[in-house]
């Protein structure tokens, strides 16, 4: 159910992109569409009992030897890590795509003087 | 001899951030070690053919770690991307002398080489995200690198589809990691062998096809294809055109739907639609251009849709069960098609490049009996006109053959007739570029121009001997086993995949 609510403020994203004649206004539904994407996968490692879950660190009790086995119980608590990897990374590459973006969009309106799509199309056939 | 396969990614990478260093006074060093490390990488992606390697990255193995993947397929897509890399790093040698900050360019450059072969060598689907976008976010800035409206205006838009695109791409690794629990492609084709298909896959598979083929330009995804490839400067317009759409869009996609997520009929239908109808939109749209690029770049859309065709059309007798000859028959012609679109179109937006800084125009109307004027561009573009628009003996003459021969065979005498009909609107606007650009009269203001020689008619000339022999790739037996036969199983296996990437870890016994 969360997850189609996630697909929702996707959607709500690919929307504003589509509709929106402002730059900015379309710079700002990609970001919305990158948010429901990391949001959708932080909630692939969520667990459905919060007040069991742990953070995925094994610390001195949850370990059984010094070889540093992790306990059961442990493994079926713990969320699941990969997916905040996985968010890390992909909100880094978003921070360096929207400077781009942001950057395009100030030298456009350095030259056309507006920000309105519809009034910049040299571009056509 | 056994090369590190992350020596392909450190190499371009490493350079790309070191460039930038030596300043101004070193210019001449900077542009001579790019090429240099272009060269290597030639060198590197000719010697890794017929190779079979999986790289463990930091000694985690396959369900834990990174891996990255040698296979037929992708050792065709390395050559193919470091041969078009090495003759636009020569070309614009000269040609980026228009522009300021070159060291700045090169190591964009660089960036954009890494991530392609990121993307192909990856074994894992995050990490080929993640090298899609730093060969993407290194294009969008060389899109706009002249900084004038038409290169902002074309970047913006490349941009906005593009980061589109990306997103899709995101949210397709994230449904398939949420319903197999893995990211690595071996493991998941693994998983998709066992359980078959289930409804999140077949969703995850929807938003790969709508992400790569926007990174592909298909056409009802194409709509910044023809504004961003025109507005670069001719050698990014070459690497563009030539090698990102395919490792971007077409790799990625056919890795996908053959070895990971396995085919369906539907699928492959979903291919031919998608091939047909960028072959035929986008040579009627190109036949009305009078911009010499923008009527190369809708070129790259109908050629990419015969690429398409032919895997969608493997993809279909294989699914079908039909004979497995005739599918890789299929696969042969769209992967050859993809080699030669690389090299012919590369040397025609070189040429079109040359004839631009030669005159300051690209409007076909404004040029004429530049034949004379402009000798090596013009042989050179002839013989890549005859290529594309597949006149025997050139390459594309091969591939498109080879096509219509899949075709007939598989019954399917409707793509057939499709593939020679837009051959022949194909040589139509080519023989238009031809009469306005080479022949007829001389304007009385281009009477003086002349032909810059040197490194970038040497590229030129580089593209054109290899149009005119790579022929020799399907003729010759011992070069097609080796470059295209290899290609072929790598993806005709399917599953397979997953058993050759985890027997060959363990045989690497890490």
């Amino acid at each position: 159910m969360l997850y189609s609510l996630c697909f929702l403020l996707f959607m709500i994203g690919l929307y504003c992109v589509l509709v929106k004649k402002n730059m900015i206004k379309i710079v700002i539904g990609i970001l919305l569409m990158e948010y429901a994407v990391n949001l959708f996968l932080v909630m692939l490692g969520w667990r459905k009992l919060a007040e069991e879950a742990v953070a995925p660190i094994a610390a001195g009790g949850d370990l059984l030897d010094k070889a540093g086995t992790v306990s059961q119980l442990f493994v079926s608590r713990a969320v699941d890590p990969l997916p905040q990897a996985l968010v890390l990374t992909s909100i880094v590459i978003g921070l360096g795509s929207l400077a781009l973006m942001v950057a395009i969009c100030i030298r456009i309106y350095e030259k056309y003087g507006t920000f309105d799509i519809t009034k910049i199309r040299r571009l056509k056939g | 001899m056994s090369i590190p396969l992350p020596l392909f990614i450190a190499l371009p990478l490493a350079s790309a951030f070191l460039l930038p260093l030596c300043g101004k006074k070193f210019k001449g060093f900077a542009s001579l070690a790019a090429t240099v490390v272009i060269a290597v990488l030639l060198v590197m992606s000719i010697l890794s053919f017929g190779r079979f390697d999986v790289y463990i990255v930091g000694r985690w193995t396959i369900p834990l770690g990174i891996n990255l993947v040698l296979d037929g397929l992708s050792a065709l897509m390395l050559a193919t991307i470091s041969t078009v890399s090495f003759t636009a790093m020569l070309f614009s040698n000269r040609y980026m002398e228009q522009y300021t900050s070159k060291n700045k360019y090169l190591s964009l450059f660089l960036l954009m080489v890494t991530g392609m072969n990121g993307v192909v060598l990856s074994g894992d689907i995050f990490n080929l995200f993640v090298f899609l976008e730093i060969a993407s976010i290194a294009s969008y800035a060389l899109v706009g690198f002249g900084c004038e409206h038409e290169e902002l205006e074309a970047a913006f838009k490349y941009m906005t589809l593009g980061t589109v695109a990306s997103m899709f791409v995101l949210f397709g690794v994230g449904v398939v990691y949420g319903n197999t629990g893995s990211l690595n492609m071996a493991v998941i084709s693994r998983y998709v062998a066992e359980n078959g298909i289930n409804t999140g896959l077949a969703f995850a598979l929807a938003l790969f096809t709508t992400g790569f083929g926007l990174k592909a330009a298909l056409v009802p995804f194409h709509a910044w294809l023809p504004d961003a490839h025109p507005s670069a400067p001719a050698p990014i317009s070459a690497m563009l055109s030539g090698v990102l759409i395919k490792a971007l869009g077409i790799y990625s996609l056919s890795r996908v739907i053959f070895n990971v997520l396995g085919i369906s009929v539907q699928i492959s239908w979903v291919l031919i639609a998608l091939g047909v109808l960028s072959m035929v939109i986008g040579v009627f749209l190109a036949v009305g251009q009078w911009d010499f690029k923008r009527l190369l770049a809708y070129h790259s859309i109908s050629q990419m849709g015969y690429v398409i065709l032919g895997i969608g059309m493997a993809a279909l007798i294989l699914s079908n069960g039909g004979n497995p000859a005739w599918a890789s028959l299929a696969l042969l012609g769209g992967l050859f098609h993809l080699m030669n679109h690389a090299v012919f179109k590369s040397l025609l937006f070189l040429t079109s490049g040359s004839v631009e800084m030669s005159t300051g125009t690209r409007q076909l109307k404004e040029l004429g009996g530049l034949a004379e004027r402009l000798p090596v561009t013009r042989s050179t573009c002839t013989i890549a006109s005859a290529a594309i628009a597949g006149v025997p003996p050139f390459n594309g003459f091969w591939s498109k053959l080879i096509l219509v021969i899949a075709a007939v065979q598989a019954g399917l005498y409707g793509l057939a007739a499709v593939t020679v009909l837009v051959s022949i609107v194909t040589l139509i606007s080519f023989l238009k570029v031809q009469r306005y650009v080479f022949l007829g009269e001389l304007p009385e203001n281009l009477k003086s121009t002349a032909e810059h020689r040197g490194l970038m008619a040497c590229a030129m000339i580089l593209l054109a001997i290899l149009c005119v022999f790579m022929g020799a790739l399907v003729i010759y037996e011992p070069f097609r086993v080796v470059v295209l036969d290899n290609a072929v199983n790598a993806l005709s296996d399917g599953f397979a995949y997953a058993g050759k990437v985890l027997s060959a870890q363990i045989l690497t016994g890490q």
